[in-house]
């Protein structure tokens, strides 16, 4: 018979679930920190500059003051890594849930979730399928925290585009940016999921949302080149970065289909992933 | 770089005020979103509105500290900042910018400032809270009184009706077109 996770294996997930999002709420990733400097120094006109002097003096005091680094807390989304011998449970989605509890009582976190229609506040940022968790097969035990804001996720798109028209994808991608302009918070890092289904793509677009920006691939630095030649800039107040960088997940499609998602990122690319030691 | 720095109550110095110019704002400033507008336009606003500041934002609230407080998106607040501009307040604060209705409902009264999106930290160490209002909306969208020691903000929209947002929005609109238009047809 196989085991069902036991209780100091669901105490483990529930620490590192928190440790992950207190890990991902106040300390940005160094590769996007790193492309924030590399931003700051490309800029020549002083409001440019002045918003992204602002972003990084607000890095630093988050650091500084142990505080998230933005007001919008996100909701919580989750990537569990099981590595065999770890039994796979419906626990360990009550185990991840914990974790935001706890996480949104002790850092503390905005209470951001709510009901759709009743708009009703959980008050703990869990509720029906909330924390999204997403889980994988992996070598390691780990939980990943993507703590998502609203007003960059809110710009995002998918389209189910024509198959012939491979060659628009930039143009759907740039389009996402005109749209939202400075609302997302620019500059965003960009996911861009192709192929798929309707919602695969989209679930590969907040995937893609989980690599390094410092590696790019010519593909997706023809995406970023066409993003940033609208000069929507820093806070949408003009510049020469729009966005940070583009990364894409691809996935096999039918042959009568081509979805594409554009999920929005803020500056604030928030990730952390923690390993689970029990 | 320059900055202008300011002081609530705001008078008609912010007439002055060009877009694009850096200030600093230092005083009294209110919070408020969506749901406290409503409530503002139905029940009346709870402080003097003369020369106020609004603060586009849902703050993190631990212990009556704040703890994180950058702004929110002011577009979501277009159609309801018009009686608090006749009221007398003098100056909206958020990221995103306002819709060209806001900008000339401001021309010779008020100004629109930008902070940094996200920027939740700096502002909070820039901060003290003061009292609430309206505490039943919740704690993103009640009312807070804060204390302000020199925010950083840019003048998004001047009082002549200037708006940065929409001089990049034109821009940008013109290079898609003229990047895309040839791309397309391109395309078979």
């Amino acid at each position: 018979m196989i085991p069902s996770p036991d209780d100091a294996l669901c105490a483990a997930l529930t620490r590192a679930t928190c440790r992950a999002l207190e890990q991902a709420e106040i300390f940005l990733p160094p590769d996007v920190v790193r492309a924030l400097e590399a931003a700051r120094d490309r800029e020549t006109s002083g409001i440019a500059r002045g918003e992204i002097e602002n972003i990084l003096s607000n890095i630093r005091m988050a650091e500084s003051l142990r505080v998230p680094i933005c007001q919008d807390t996100g909701v919580p989304v989750i990537y569990l890594t099981l590595p065999p011998g770890i039994p796979f449970s419906g626990r360990l989605y009550d185990a991840v849930a914990e974790g935001v509890r706890l996480a949104t009582r002790t850092i503390p976190l905005r209470p951001n979730v709510v009901d759709p229609l009743t708009r009703k506040n959980t008050g703990d940022n869990t509720g029906p399928g909330m924390p999204a968790v997403h889980v994988r097969h992996g070598e390691r035990f780990t939980v990943t925290a993507l703590p998502k804001g609203a007003g960059a996720e809110n710009m995002s798109r998918v389209a189910m585009m024509l198959p012939t028209d491979t060659g628009s994808v930039a143009r759907f991608v740039a389009e996402t940016m005109l749209i939202a302009g400075g609302k997302p918070c620019p500059p965003v890092v960009l996911g861009v999921g192709i192929g798929g289904t309707f919602d695969g793509a989209a679930a590969a677009a907040k995937e893609a949302l989980l690599d390094p920006i410092d590696t790019m691939t010519e593909y997706e630095r023809g995406l970023l080149d066409a993003v940033n030649d609208l000069c929507i800039g820093p806070m949408g107040l003009g510049g020469k970065t729009t966005a940070l960088a583009v990364r894409v997940k691809g996935a096999g499609c039918h042959t009568a289909s081509l979805p594409v998602a554009v999920n929005v990122q803020c500056w604030a690319c928030r990730r952390a992933t923690v390993e689970v030691e029990w | 770089m320059t900055r202008i720095d300011l002081s609530t109550p705001l008078s008609h110095e912010v007439l002055m005020l060009r877009a694009g110019d850096h200030v600093t704002l230092s005083g009294t400033v209110y919070t408020a979103r969506d749901e406290a507008h409503l409530r503002m336009r139905e029940e009346g606003i709870p402080f003097d509105p003369h020369g106020a500041a609004i603060y586009h934002c849902g703050p993190v609230i631990h212990e009556g500290r704040i703890i994180a407080a950058g702004p929110t998106t002011s577009a979501r607040m277009n159609a309801l900042s018009g009686f608090l501009l006749e009221q007398g307040v003098r100056a909206l604060i958020g990221k995103g910018g306002m819709s060209r209705q806001v900008a000339d409902q401001m021309k010779g009264r008020a100004v629109y400032l930008a902070f940094t999106g996200g920027c939740a930290a700096l502002a909070a160490s820039r901060m003290t809270l003061r009292r609430v209002f309206f505490e039943d909306l919740g704690m993103a969208e009640a009312v807070y009184e804060i204390d302000l020691d020199h925010l950083p903000l840019v003048v998004g929209i001047d009082a002549a009706g200037n708006d940065l947002f929409e001089g990049v929005n034109r821009n940008a609109q013109a290079r898609f077109k003229k990047r895309f238009s040839l791309s397309r047809e391109a395309v078979p």
